[in-house]
């Protein structure tokens, strides 16, 4: 009997601690979204944060783009020949790449790439006591530190994921024509032909919300983040790691979303 | 004329609990206009817990915060801004922004508050620098190329800039050598008394603190348990301060090794 209320007793915890953590997390991402809305404004600090995010983030957004371009042509073609219909390469890879690979590929990189980042700044910040320095300087840690970056995030990742897009694209082409023989001119009518507006659009709300989604692991795991070293080391992980599974997450229910009938 | 008959900072009742630890429990204290006062205790006795309640950093339980007669903790959130834009703080470790230059770091208060330009800024906290012994071309340098001792300089720049009418200093001389340590006291007494402020610093070092403080008060697991004139530390009569300030193993206070 025992044994069972105990296991009840921790489920009930485990299930009210799961609340609690989304709970705290809904109320950050509100507080940094609210303090968008709200002056002071700090442009000097969402400038860099896009420098960071968008800028910095470009040479390994682009080579992850070409080659998935690259191996996707190359997969499909083979996919494909088997079913006699090697001429959807073209379609296969823009549909693709707009619609999935585009968006989910830049997000996971730059969440390994800028999500650590943040959650190891913010963390070192909060041990270092930077954060409540802010606060005895007149300063809303929340509007300085989150907002900012917040803002920078969901801009800076479409503008990526486009780069991704048509680098993705250009793999594709440089396979199927240079590798698979496919002529260059009905390659990219086939390209431009198949592609619609909602492919990319959607890929770039896509973007738009994963962006939104680094960041904020990144700022509430540093923001959060004690015990030292090893607490910006954990906060650096969990960042890096909730990120990308809200990510693989929210492209479910965002394509559920777009294209579900 | 400020009135000097009032505490500047009054606490009653001040208690702050984190799961089963109680922190503080029930402080009462009285910090009168243009003093300093240090608060001494063991780590983990609360004085960290203190200064950030008084700062607004950390909500407590029950009790009052009075600052010039006024309850901050039933003031709204701007009422509380402004109370906590009157407080200077020196961190232990000066908690400097490593990203920004010691200029902008001496400035940021200035940039914050009151919307002076980066040009005015820049020239002001050339001015503060030089108050605290620094050359102003230290002020193009990054937080991570200073000594602990040029840091801590920085901080106190930086906790003074805005000239506010309270003071608060964490540990000031931790990590110091001593002849450093006594010359950031000097630099502490002097911008104190040059601002005509309320201070409070929280301190093990009792070389230190004597030098700081006109009063000193000792914490012990929450309370205060002993107050009386700096100068009187070293010979307080107070059986627990007498084994704190001359760090004696055998006393009535027992080192809680593991809890």
């Amino acid at each position: 009997m025992n044994a069972i209320l105990d296991a009840l007793a921790l489920t009930g915890r485990a299930v009210i601690g799961a609340f609690r953590a989304t709970g705290r997390l809904a109320l950050f991402a509100l507080s940094g979204l609210s303090h968008l809305l709200r002056p002071p404004f700090y442009g000097r600090m969402f400038l860099r944060a896009f420098v960071e995010i968008a800028y910095f983030s470009l040479p390994v957004v682009a080579l992850t783009a070409v080659f998935t371009g690259m191996v996707l042509a190359l997969q499909s073609a083979t996919g494909l020949s088997r079913f006699s219909i090697e001429s959807a390469v073209a379609s296969l890879v823009v549909l693709s790449v707009t619609r999935e690979l585009g968006p989910v590929l830049a997000g996971l990189m730059v969440a390994g790439r800028v999500g650590a980042a943040m959650a190891a700044e913010l963390g070192t910040m909060r041990v270092t006591d930077q954060i409540d320095a802010l606060a005895t300087l007149s300063t809303n840690p929340m509007k300085y530190l989150v907002a900012p970056r917040l803002l920078a995030g969901i801009i800076a990742l479409p503008l990526l994921v486009v780069v991704a897009d048509l680098l993705g694209v250009l793999g594709g082409f440089i396979i199927a024509t240079l590798k698979l023989g496919f002529n260059p001119g009905i390659y990219l009518a086939n390209t431009v032909d198949f592609v619609q507006t909602g492919d990319v659009v959607s890929g770039l709300v896509k973007a738009a919300v994963f962006g939104f989604l680094i960041v904020l692991m990144g700022c509430y795991h540093g923001y959060n983040s004690r015990g030292g070293a090893q607490g910006v080391g954990s906060a650096t992980t969990s960042a890096v790691v909730a990120a990308s599974v809200l990510i693989l997450a929210f492209d479910y229910v965002l394509t559920e979303l777009f294209f579900a009938r | 004329m400020p009135d000097l008959a009032t505490p500047k900072i009054r606490l009653r009742g001040l208690t702050k609990r984190f799961g089963d630890k109680q922190v503080l429990d029930g402080i009462d204290l009285d910090v009168m206009p243009q003093t300093s006062m240090v608060v001494i205790g063991g780590s983990g006795s609360g004085k960290s817990v203190l200064i950030k309640c008084i700062l607004g950093l950390i909500e407590p339980d029950e009790g009052a915060i009075e600052i010039d007669g006024q309850d901050v903790l039933k003031l709204d959130r701007r009422g509380r801004e402004a109370a906590a834009a009157r407080i200077g703080m020196l961190f232990q470790n000066g908690a400097l922004f490593d990203s920004l230059p010691v200029w902008e770091n001496v400035a940021f208060g200035l940039l914050a508050r009151h919307k002076a330009s980066r040009a005015e800024a820049r020239a002001r906290a050339g001015d503060i620098l030089a108050q605290v012994g620094l050359a102003a071309s230290v002020g193009e340098l990054s937080p991570s190329e200073l000594s602990g001792g040029m840091q801590k300089r920085v901080g106190l720049a930086r906790a003074i800039a805005a000239r506010p009418d309270i003071l608060f200093f964490d540990e000031p001389t931790t990590g110091l050598d001593p002849i450093m340590g006594a010359v950031i006291d000097g630099l502490i007494v002097d911008c104190v008394k040059k601002l005509g402020s309320t201070a409070i610093a929280i301190t093990h070092d009792m070389a230190s603190a004597r030098r700081i403080g006109d009063r000193a008060a000792m914490i012990h697991k929450g309370r205060i348990i002993w107050e009386g004139a700096a100068a009187d530390l070293m010979d307080s009569g107070n059986p627990m301060v007498d084994q704190f300030t001359h760090g004696r193993r055998e006393g009535p206070i027992e080192m809680e090794l593991r809890k």
